[in-house]
């Protein structure tokens, strides 16, 4: 019942988590140049045809990824119903305008979100936070303080799960849960919230009586390897920003955003 | 940093020092003066506010600087400034959640030595060493939050002594465990101690745990001075009786503990099992529980809670003890059977408990948390126990009435305007209590009431539960304390461990 949950033995859990982020930047960025679907579209196929090869399919279908598939056709429906109107008018009412141009611009936004964020989401479940700490401090050089301070706060927010649950039921002891749900709710959530400060420094204390923040220079149990399976994933994303891109432009509908 | 100069017993040191929190206008300890020889067993008492917990913070270096207090006099760990000396020392706490700092068993013990800057060939061995030496067979990427209280403080423990320091602290390690840990706890201790010839350092209220491994009592007064030092029996026996008013549990404290006489009205309402006349306040048939809807802890349990009777409930960690408590106390929603309550206890509230408002609930069942501060609401000891009455809208006069004998009678007067997450273990304990009986509801659910309370607050609850009982009210108390059900008990409960656990359940 924590965030901080160990997942092993997904595919490509033990890779770098830094190089699985790295993987993510070149689509991304591509698919930020342009407003098209054909880019979208492929990058979509590409990453389904990829994940399922390393075996990340039943993951990819899972009801984890399932924020994506919900916030893109929302994002999809805002741009059509709001999007610069052009082409054919559909559909007009006050500042929502329904016409041919804000319907390709819908489609394409919706597919450019699922592009975009699939990934991401798919290689963040691979992803175990304390391997995570590893690549950012080793890999990245991010200060030992910093990242660990932010390993052992996602630990804690596993706890504060159930710290809210006992609370729900402590207050509906102590007489005080009949109240309305946002004022209880948000009395609830100061009440967590100062449990959680308090955690919070015994946590610091036992840390820092293991040395924590001592000078001198820390060791690291883990090694965060950065080797070729890293480059290959690293390489897997650029040909996938590289397919993309190169399918747009021969289908010629490669446009970027300023132009 | 060789491994030989950090084995090496550490000597202890404390000339006229003195620890004044930022926040406070007296200090916490003040002209401290005690020499610890390397290799000394030292079992550290006094009464709460003594300053225990500040002198081990201050010898593990981690009181803060200057902005978090002021220190005078001198703190010396092999005569280095002990707040210089980190790694020297090693300090374990109270709660075992809260001091693990990684997710898996290996790096949680690894996590020292990192930051030691140990280089990593060395690192594996120091872990799997330390793990031995604590006990501790898990498989290295174990969870953390999978293991029972027990395994979590030997995993503190371990993390700490694979670090090798020459004095181990301990602020009172195994208060918060089941009989089982503490038992695990204290002997991966003495095994250390043992095995190292560390210097030990430990503050706990249950002497007779931690006899065996102690050579020397050090008792503190009230305001921080020493004012009982020499080998564990001679000052155990000289001191027996200003310990025991300070709330210290000496050696046949908790065998003389002996049921009261009991009144014959108790009697009749629960003789051989025979049902009384009157029917159980609440009565469960194919009860099934669960803390989260839809995954049962337990199934098929049948229960009954009379009038003027306490039923303990008692079992191993993870057997669902308190789901089963906080389903009978209407706060929990059964996953199947039934639970009834008499009709006297519902008293028009419709429905099984678990329907009934939240208001309702005061004055019908009152629950008390294992862990008071998931109970706290307000900013003062006499708004906290106003709560309640004043959510059954009562008038001023009256709510009155109900607080303030309350306040004298668990000696929380003095401490009616302070904040309740300010107080003692022990004075938390006591205003969780209070706040449930101020609503006067016919059934009390206790979840470990007596956990990690020192012999004075424990006398108390027991007193205050065996009056309240003898008023008429029913008490469930869920429990791993014998010495409280041989008390109190007018029938027990016993869950075994469940059939068919899932992974969910701590082990």
């Amino acid at each position: 019942m924590s965030i901080a949950e160990v997942r092993p033995g997904l595919p490509l859990a033990h890779v770098n988590p830094v190089a699985k982020m790295a993987a993510t930047v070149p689509l991304s960025v591509a698919l930020l140049l342009t407003l098209d679907p054909v880019s979208a579209g492929v990058a979509i196929l590409c990453e389904v045809v990829l994940f399922t090869a390393v075996g990340l399919g039943p993951l990819l279908w899972s009801a984890r990824t399932l924020p994506v598939w919900i916030a893109a056709p929302l994002t999809g429906i805002s741009m059509v119903l709001y999007g610069a109107p052009s082409g054919e008018v559909y559909f007009d009412a006050g500042v929502i305008h329904v016409t041919e141009g804000s319907v390709a611009i819908g489609l394409a936004t919706m597919a450019r979100v699922i592009a975009i964020a699939l990934p991401a989401v798919v290689l963040f479940l691979t992803i175990d936070p304390t391997d995570l700490a590893d690549g950012l401090a080793q890999t990245l050089r991010l200060p030992a303080r910093f990242v660990l301070g932010g390993l052992a706060a996602l630990r804690l927010a596993g706890t504060s799960i159930d710290d809210w649950r006992t609370i729900s039921l402590a207050r509906r002891a102590r007489g005080v849960a009949d109240r309305a749900w946002l004022r209880r709710g948000l009395g609830q959530a100061f009440a967590l919230l100062v449990l959680a400060v308090r955690r919070a420094s015994t946590l610091a204390t036992a840390m820092e009586a293991r040395g924590f923040g001592a000078p001198g220079v820390r060791t690291w149990a883990r090694q965060a390897r950065f080797g070729r399976t890293e480059w290959v994933v690293i390489m897997g994303g650029c040909l996938v920003a590289a397919i993309s891109v190169a399918a747009a432009v021969a289908a010629g509908s490669w446009n970027l955003v300023w132009s | 940093m060789s491994g030989d100069r950090l084995q090496r017993p550490a000597r202890i040191d404390a000339q006229g020092w003195a620890w004044r929190h930022g926040s406070r206008a007296r200090p916490a300890v003040e002209g401290l003066d005690l020499v610890i020889e390397p290799g000394e067993r030292v079992l550290l008492l006094g009464p709460s506010g003594s300053g225990k917990s500040t002198i081990l913070h201050g010898l593990a270096g981690v009181l803060g600087d200057d902005e978090e207090g002021e220190a005078t006099g001198r703190l010396l760990i092999d005569g280095a400034d002990a707040s210089a000396a980190r790694g020297r020392t090693g300090l374990v706490l109270q709660d075992p959640d809260a001091q693990l700092v990684m997710a898996r068993v290996a790096d949680d013990v690894a996590f020292g030595l990192e930051n030691l800057g140990v280089p990593r060939p060395e690192i594996g061995p120091r872990v799997r060493a330390a793990l031995a030496a604590v006990g501790l067979d898990l498989a290295p990427d174990r969870s953390t939050a999978a293991l029972s209280g027990g395994q979590r403080q030997r995993l503190a423990l371990a993390g700490v002594i694979a670090m090798r320091p020459g004095v181990l602290l301990l602020d009172e390690p195994t208060a918060n465990l089941d009989p089982e840990g503490v038992l695990e706890v204290r002997d991966a201790v003495a095994r250390v101690v043992r095995e190292t010839g560390a210097t030990l350092v430990v503050v706990e209220h249950r002497v007779p745990i931690w006899l065996p491994v102690v050579d020397r009592v050090v008792v503190l007064g009230r305001d921080g001075g020493v004012i009982a030092d020499g080998p564990a029996d001679v000052v155990l026996q000289r001191r027996a009786s200003e310990l025991r008013a300070a709330g210290v549990w000496l050696p046949g404290d908790e065998a003389a503990v002996m049921p009261a006489a009991v009144t014959p009205a108790a009697v009749t309402s629960r003789a051989d099992g025979v049902p009384a006349a009157e029917p159980a306040l609440l009565r469960a048939r194919g009860l099934a529980v669960a803390r989260v809807p839809g995954r049962p802890v337990r199934t098929d349990l049948d229960v009954d809670l009379h009038e003027a009777s306490l039923l303990a409930v008692t079992g191993p960690n993870g057997a669902g003890k308190s789901t089963l408590a906080l389903t009978m106390a209407g706060l929990l929603r059964p996953e199947g059977g039934s639970l009834e309550a008499s009709a006297r206890l519902a008293d028009g509230a419709a429905g099984e408990p678990w329907r009934w408002k939240s208001r309702q609930l005061l004055t019908r069942i009152g629950t008390v948390f294992q862990n008071p501060e998931h109970q706290f609401l307000a900013g003062s000891v006499r708004a906290e126990l106003e709560v309640g009455p004043r959510a059954l809208r009562l008038r001023p006069a009256e709510i009155r009435d109900r607080v303030e004998p309350l306040l004298e009678a668990l000696r929380l007067a003095p401490l009616a305007g302070a904040n309740p997450f300010t107080l003692s273990g022990g004075e938390k304990r006591r205003l969780s209590v209070a706040t449930a009986l101020a609503t006067r509801p016919r059934v009390l659910v206790l979840d470990e009431p007596t956990f990690g309370q020192d012999a004075v607050t424990w006398r108390e609850l027991v007193r205050l539960m065996r009056e309240l009982r003898d008023t008429g009210a029913g008490i469930i108390a869920v429990t791993h304390d014998d010495a409280f059900v041989r008390a109190l008990a007018d029938a027990r409960f016993a869950l075994g461990h469940p059939v068919g656990a899932s992974s969910e359940i701590r082990v």
